[in-house]
């Protein structure tokens, strides 16, 4: 009784460079706001870029993109919709934004459709938007895409630190690669998170400081590509490429 | 269509199956399709005719339907899928992502949307016979 799709999968992904799961173990630190600035910022600088919400209970970089309108072409499998020259695929297409609530189960089943027929074709970077927590989607991720690596975002709080350090010790004791931590929203200067870091062995990537300005540019992806949040993200992301 | 999508994967994994028991030919592949996924049979059948080779080249394929049964999981009833209950609309979305069924379908006893399929969600591959 083998389910066909899990095969096809690798076969979807094979010619995608770079897969990054944005992810976090906290809720609410900025995973959908930096997954979707990185996806702008690689597209800007000319990558081959996919962007994929796997937030699929509260989907939300379709709001900070403002991609409205969008579904799908089905050819073959269905080709995700072009958006600010980013392939852009999230469960709203389907679930029309009503609310929808998945057990484990069908959490992964989903997971699993979506991956066996999106045809990303040729990426530079598929960048992933993960839900909080480190449950289904985080360990569906690791066991169907063997090539993934993982940026962790946490605040300044040493409540979000203390869950971002268990993602790291669960993705290493996996051997998964963690290309770095981002602190983001910060408004005090300290350097705290990059201290308290130090026994993880993780690289710590940067600091992204709280902009209230950044609200008002959500749904215009220019706008957005102007804020001070964007700045600095674009300081990490050449500290990454290089 | 997303049936070519389908029959490729199937393709791919009875592939694997012939090297991995050995068969220098695969005869009969069984493939049970759940309805929730309103795939049309037809055309995943001429999918796998087009898209097939090498060991697979003589295969005969057997596909067919199993009955999607949905069941509460708060009052427990059970039901059957009816796509013509359906908007077309999300009869399609349910087509691509079956679960998203659970922004659209409600349990027609409480009304809750907590819900398991029992049976006839995916597709899977029932058996490969092949010569060794
Ligand atoms: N650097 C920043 N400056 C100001 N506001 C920010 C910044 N980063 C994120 N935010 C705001 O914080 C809130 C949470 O951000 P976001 O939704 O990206 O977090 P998340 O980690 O994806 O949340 P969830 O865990 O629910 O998926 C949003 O309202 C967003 O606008
Ligand atoms: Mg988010
Ligand atoms: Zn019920």
């Amino acid at each position: 009784m083998q389910d066909p799709r899990i095969k096809v999968i690798e076969h979807r992904l094979s010619k995608v460079n770079n897969i990054i799961a944005v992810s976090s173990g906290k809720g609410g630190v900025g995973k959908s706001v930096i997954a979707s600035l990185l996806a702008l910022l690689l597209a800007k600088k000319g990558y081959r870029v996919g962007l994929m919400d796997l937030d699929f209970t509260s989907p939300s970089t379709h709001l900070i993109l403002g991609a409205k309108g969008l579904f799908p072409q089905e050819k073959e499998g269905i080709v995700p919709p072009t958006f600010e020259n980013i392939k852009f695929m999230s469960i709203v297409y389907f679930s029309k934004d009503k609310a929808l609530s998945l057990r484990g189960q069908d959490f992964s089943d989903s997971f699993i459709e979506i991956l066996a027929i999106t045809k990303w074709d040729k990426l530079d970077y598929l960048i992933l938007d993960m839900p909080p927590g480190i449950n289904d989607a985080t360990l569906d991720v690791i066991r169907y895409i063997k090539k993934v690596k993982f940026i962790i975002v946490t605040t300044s709080s040493i409540l979000s630190l203390s869950t971002a350090k268990k993602l790291i010790d669960a993705l290493n004791i996996l051997n998964i690669e963690i290309i770095g931590v981002i602190e983001n929203m910060k408004s005090e200067q300290t350097h705290t998170i990059m201290e308290k870091l130090d026994g993880a062995k993780t690289k710590f990537l940067g600091e992204i400081p709280f902009d209230p300005k950044l609200e008002r540019c959500f749904g215009k992806p220019q706008m957005i590509l102007t804020t001070k949040v964007s700045r600095e993200l674009e300081k990490i992301v050449d500290k990454i490429l290089t | 269509m997303h049936e070519w999508a389908l029959a490729e994967a199937i393709i791919y994994t009875v592939t694997e199956i012939a090297e991995r028991e050995k068969f220098k030919e695969v005869t009969r592949v069984d493939v049970k399709v759940g309805e929730l996924q309103q795939v049309d049979l037809e055309t995943i059948k001429f999918a796998l005719t087009q898209l097939r080779r090498g060991k697979l080249e003589k295969t005969e394929f057997r596909i067919e339907p199993i009955k999607a049964k949905l069941k509460c999981r708060i009052c427990e009833h059970v039901w059957n899928f009816d796509k013509n209950k359906l908007e077309e609309e999300v009869a399609e979305a349910i087509h691509f992502v079956p679960e998203v069924a659970h922004s659209f379908i409600k349990c027609p006893s409480c009304g809750a949307q907590d819900f398991e399929f029992v049976e006839g969600r995916r597709m899977y591959i029932e058996s490969v016979s092949g010569v060794k």
